[in-house]
């Protein structure tokens, strides 16, 4: 178990050192620099500046000393925010992501696993119709459409909602992470109703009733081990297209959560703040799909046994 | 003596998309303690279907019991609610079903899908449960019982996994078992312990026994009444003597005759050797990195022209793999295979293609074994094209051909193979093979996954083809009734080395090896050998 | 028989019914499909046909009217400057949809080819090419496009390398494992003992029989780029104005929508409804070339 623990970081090493030198020589690359945009500037103000964010160093030399830095845990100052440091503005926008994504991730596998549940227990009938519906409507309308509509009809018609801002009003929560978690939702209960019809037809089922168990007890302790299983497999790319999916639901509803602030920063055209963003969310997915597979091998007793074997 | 089990009139029909289908249609049977009844039929008699319903396990929609009546334990089985039938399943009445691969959940350990009957039906302890399963798993013969409580079903080999499967059943003490196919899926030699086992439980507990299979030579060692099904209803029904020895009705008869029980007769043979095999090792690397199996080690044996060759084996024996090696399908990894003095492990490209012409192969499945969106003449042309037998203005008429020494209607020939049946199949399959006009044919497994009456017609087809058309086959089984029908030398294989080689009268009569020995006493049906003469 | 007759019979004998016109027969009993396939047809002409239908010109203001609700004159509505949002919603349509199905073409190629070599192949050429995949896929592709629009500026062919980059690695992953389901099945070793060449195998056996999975996941990949295409727009660094696409409009909508909502609504509307056709088109493709995947 652990030697295929230690494979898969070993293997997400090289990824996220590609991910931070693929980042920082195609930011360098661009047209325009951090203070290009800034009102003109005299030639020795510029060179000071420059020499003070090290950028009058050849760029190989600017990328080890940044790799030297990142050992040490240190992202480097912000330049579009003298003072600050990246370390400080991803720590402060990353509880409100982190927060916003879990609400998310509770909405999509929720209420898109029961739904895709359901809806494979009477397939064909409006008990699957209905909540397949709803799921292809999340799976067909983006966030940026759903999130808007959400605000029109509950914040403005109805009133009902607060429309913007994290934490400031009680309930200013739900509308940001039902559009978030709704597409995903959709290919969940889209996941868990394949599966679940994938295994409802299994012989096995048929044995668990001959046995005399019902027919709840089949689903609950039989089936859904077996059906929900393509469900875990998903949870890392969900994560990863909920991380970039933050992005705009932090815009639309005007949350100050990392995603925001990493779109500004790439207009900005903000170096240690890119690197610093792209870095830590790159760090990020990789894990969690790290995690996502360790839990798959975890619940298929085959694969469990085959490393238990090796170590 | 008062029946544990006694059905009336049962009728079963499913109302589908496609119109009513009576898939049983009017059956009546009695089960008694201590004894079997066994119900025979080919695929789609309905067999499976009539026990299932008994306890309601059809799909309720489109299936109904129409009409009938089932008494057991003082109750008509029929009539009662669902929640009343859950109360017999698994405890009055249990079933063992016909794939233990598939039969098992994978993902529950044994111990976990042991003990369920146990707490649903008695309220059991999960303490209590436990002891008591994992003593009936030694009963089974599962040695280390109390540690295999913990394993995962895909730790349990076939066999093993039967016995699992019937230690389940057994646990709550049934009066009745419904046993499905339940050695279908298994090597001869694992098939002769279950049978035996069943057999033993069922004395010392005196429980009833339905039987269902399609095999009649299974059922003539453990049957004590036999009802033979087609259709939706009994075509005859008896005692197994009367069944086996005085056959009324013209199905029983055509199925006991399609049961090959005839040997070969021995025949003149020049030495000739068309093939030549010298310490031919296959092998290949399994998913677990850095292990290789080594599917052929050290085998040598020779064919002679016109002979056919039978190979027997269970599965894991490597009979297939040596088969694919003579054909040059999987390269052997060293040894020869010398075809008509020309070696085959090393040529390539035109040489390869041109031996290619002369050695042909068919396969078990024969709805894989054909491309499936090509129709008949497609599969027939694309070899004539290639070898160029003939040019397109006889392609027609070279493919007609074919298909009458195989026996296909002419007018099927645009047709694909999903619009037909197994036993067609096999013969478009059979007529591919012989396009090229081959010396040598290699057919691994072609009448297993058939039914028996259609075995039967494929077996002569091949007879008729090999003295038509002066063919060498090599023929590849692991039921040595087909082998014993058509070789004239029998080859023995086991975990990848040839054991024994010989004449079918020597191998079959006078086994020298242990293997041989043992593989002979475990197949079934030994009475209905002695009872029918050896044809000469 | 002479030869004549014999090859004048092939003319009565009854056609087989072959697996494709099998599964297209399941396909047009499929209602929800049967719509996607419709309304899909009816929006790819009309845009199409754009330049000639369009009641105004699309970049024809008309500042004294300024957004207005929808009305004879303009049907949808006009925008703030005056301009007709039916002939702003087409011409969009016209750049979504032209964006999905090229974008769409280039990941299947790549993909495709990559998939197939990879798995007719095998060993340890299989083994390093899928690698590659493996890593690229773990990469968080959403971010690097983000920074390669930025960065590089709102080039459309640029767009479509992007997306194209993001989407062929599933596309290799399902075509690599159909070959390799196929390559061990007994019609091919039966082709081989036959004595057909290696690229005659692969054309005339593999890939037939590959194609069902890559027909389906190509009409549910356009959506997907579709969605990444507006969802770039939407955050202002994909299609840049005077060109427009659906994203755009529903990002302008955005803006205004508290006092003129049908700006938002229209082209949310003809997104949705697009992608709804595109998956249901997608979803009923599956049922009906794989029949065992439909459940029932």
């Amino acid at each position: 178990m652990w030697r295929f623990i230690g494979w898969r970081l070993a293997q997400a090493i090289p990824v996220i050192l590609a991910v931070i030198t693929i980042t920082f020589f195609l930011v360098r690359l661009a047209p325009g620099g951090p203070f290009s945009s800034e009102k003109a500037v005299s030639p020795q103000v510029q060179a000071a500046l420059e020499a003070q964010y090290n950028l009058d160093q050849s760029m190989p030399q600017q990328y080890l000393s940044y790799l030297a830095d990142l050992a040490r845990g240190d992202f480097g100052p912000s330049f579009k925010f003298p003072g600050r440091s990246v370390n400080e503005l991803i720590f402060s926008g990353l509880p409100v992501t982190a927060e916003l994504g879990f609400y998310a991730m509770l909405v999509a596998v929720f209420i898109g696993g029961l739904a895709g549940v359901i809806a494979s227990l009477k397939p064909n009938t409006m008990q699957d119709y209905a909540p397949m519906g709803l799921a292809m409507v999340g799976i067909c309308m983006p966030s940026f459409l759903l999130g808007p509509l959400l605000v029109l009809v509950f914040g403005i018609w109805f009133d009902v909602l607060p429309v913007s801002g994290w934490g400031n009003s009680s309930g200013d929560k739900i509308l940001p992470s039902i559009t978030l978690g709704a597409m995903y939702a959709g290919y969940i209960a889209r996941l868990s109703r394949s599966g679940m019809l994938e295994v409802m037809s299994q012989d096995y089922l048929r044995t668990a009733r001959a046995k005399g168990l019902p027919e709840y007890l089949v689903i609950t302790k039989h089936a859904l081990r077996g059906g929900l299983l393509p469900v875990i497999t998903y949870l890392g790319p969900a994560f990863a297209g909920l991380l970039s999916g933050s992005f705009v639901v932090e815009t639309v509803f005007q949350i100050p959560g990392l995603g925001r602030f990493y779109v500004q920063a790439a207009f900005n055209r903000d170096y240690t703040m890119i690197l610093g963003t792209t870095t830590f969310l790159a760090a990020l997915i990789v894990f969690f799909n790290l995690l996502s597979d360790v839990l798959a091998a975890w619940l298929n007793p085959r694969l469990r046994y085959q490393f238990k074997k090796k170590t | 003596m008062e029946s544990l089990l006694d059905v009336n009139n049962l009728a079963v029909h499913f109302h589908t998309r496609n119109g009513l289908v009576k898939a049983v249609d009017g059956i009546s049977f009695k089960v008694e303690a201590g004894k079997t009844t066994a119900i025979i039929g080919e695929s789609g008699s309905g067999k499976s279907v009539a026990c299932y319903s008994l306890l309601g396990l059809i799909p309720k929609p489109p299936g109904k019991v129409e009409s009938g009546s089932a008494q057991f334990d003082g109750k008509d089985l029929i009539q009662l609610s669902e929640r009343e039938l859950r109360k017999v399943r698994g405890k009055g009445i249990s079933i063992i079903f016909q794939d233990p691969m598939t039969s098992l959940n994978p993902f529950l350990k044994v111990g976990t899908q042991l003990i369920e009957p146990l707490r649903l039906h008695f309220g059991m302890t999960k303490k209590d449960a436990w002891e008591k399963a994992t003593s009936v798993l030694e009963e089974v013969g599962i040695k280390n019982a109390a540690k295999r409580m913990n394993s995962w079903p895909f730790e349990f080999s076939g066999g093993m996994r039967q016995r699992v499967v019937i230690a389940m059943a057994l646990i709550t003490e049934p009066k009745i078992i419904i046993a499905d196919e339940p050695t279908t899926a298994l090597d001869v030699t694992v098939q002769a312990q279950i049978l035996k086992l069943l057999k033993d439980l069922q004395e010392q507990r005196q429980i009833g026994v339905l039987f269902i299979s399609h095999d009649l030579s299974v059922v003539a060692d453990i049957a004590d009444d036999i009802a033979v099904m087609k259709n939706g209803k009994f075509v005859e029904q008896g005692s197994r003597d009367d069944i086996f020895q005085r056959p009324q009705h013209e199905y029983t008869k055509k199925l006991l005759n399609a049961v090959p029980t005839a040997q070969k007769p021995p025949s003149e043979r020049s030495a000739n050797p068309l093939l030549v095999v010298n310490n031919l090792n296959t092998q290949f690397s399994s998913n677990t990195p850095g292990e290789i199996i080594k599917a052929v080690q050290d085998v040598s044996f020779s064919i002679e022209r016109n002979e056919i060759v039978g190979l027997v084996g269970e599965s894991g024996s490597g009979k297939s793999t040596l088969g694919r090696s003579v054909m040059r399908l999987v390269r052997p990894h060293s040894g020869s295979v010398l075809f008509d003095g020309t070696e085959m492990t090393e040529i390539e490209g035109k040489n390869l293609k041109n031996m290619r012409r002369r050695m042909q192969m068919i396969f078990q499945d024969p709805y894989a074994s054909l491309n499936p969106r090509m129709s008949v003449y497609d599969t027939l042309a694309e070899p004539i094209l290639l070898h160029k037998i003939a040019d397109k203005k006889g392609l027609d008429k070279e493919v007609f051909r074919l298909m009458d020494s195989v026996g296909l209607a002419r007018e099927s020939v645009l047709r694909y193979p999903h619009e037909f049946s197994g036993g067609q199949r096999q013969r478009i399959a059979i007529g591919r093979a012989i396009t090229t006009k081959p010396e040598f044919i290699v057919a691994d497994e072609p009448v297993s996954a058939l039914d028996v009456t259609i075995q039967a017609q494929i077996l002569d087809l091949l007879l008729d083809l090999v003295s038509e058309f002066d063919l060498t086959m090599l023929f590849i089984s692991h039921d040595l009734g087909v082998v014993r029908y058509l070789a004239d030398r029998i080859l023995v294989m086991n975990e990848g080395r040839l054991v024994e080689s010989g004449t079918t009268d020597a191998v079959l009569n006078n086994p020298q090896q242990i293997y041989t020995q043992t593989l002979l006493k475990a197949i079934p049906g030994k009475s209905l050998v002695q009872n029918n003469q050896i044809l000469s | 028989m002479t030869e004549a007759t014999q090859a004048g019979q092939l003319m009565e004998v009854p056609k087989g019914v072959s697996l494709w016109q099998d599964a297209a027969t399941r396909l047009r009993k499929n209602k929800l499909a049967m719509f996607g396939l419709v309304f899909l047809i009816f929006i790819i002409l009309l845009c199409l046909i754009t330049p000639w239908i369009a009641p105004y010109g699309y970049e024809e203001q008309n500042l004294r009217l300024g957004a207005s609700a929808p009305s004879a004159a303009h049907w949808l509505g006009t925008d703030i400057f005056g301009r007709d949002m039916l002939t702003r919603i087409l011409y969009g349509g016209r750049v979504s949809l032209f964006v999905g199905f090229i974008a769409t073409a280039v990941a299947l190629v790549i993909g495709v080819t990559y998939g197939a070599i990879a798995g007719y192949a095998g060993g340890r050429l299989d083994g390093a090419m899928m690698r590659f995949v493996d890593i690229l896929y773990a990469m968080p592709f959403m971010i690097f496009i983000v920074l390669l629009m930025v960065v590089f500026g709102r080039n459309i062919l640029l767009l479509f390398l992007a997306i194209g980059a993001v989407e062929w690695l599933t596309m290799a992953r399902i075509v690599r494992g159909q070959i390799q389901n196929l390559k061990h099945q007994e019609f091919v070793e039966a082709a081989v003992s036959i004595g057909l060449s290696p690229f005659a195998i692969v054309w005339k056996h593999l890939i037939p029989n590959a194609l069902g999975p890559v027909i389906v996941y190509t009409t549910l990949t356009i959506p997907s780029v579709m969605l990444l295409e507006a969802f770039l727009s939407f955050l202002g660094l994909g299609i840049q104005p005077p060109s427009s696409s659906w994203g755009l409009l529903i990002s302008n909508g955005v803006e205004s929508m508290e006092e003129y909502p049908w700006l938002l609504i229209f082209p949310g509307l003809a997104l949705t409804l697009t992608l709804f056709a595109l998956n249901f088109l997608g979803d009923g493709l599956r049922d009906a070339l794989d029949p065992r995947s439909s459940g029932d």
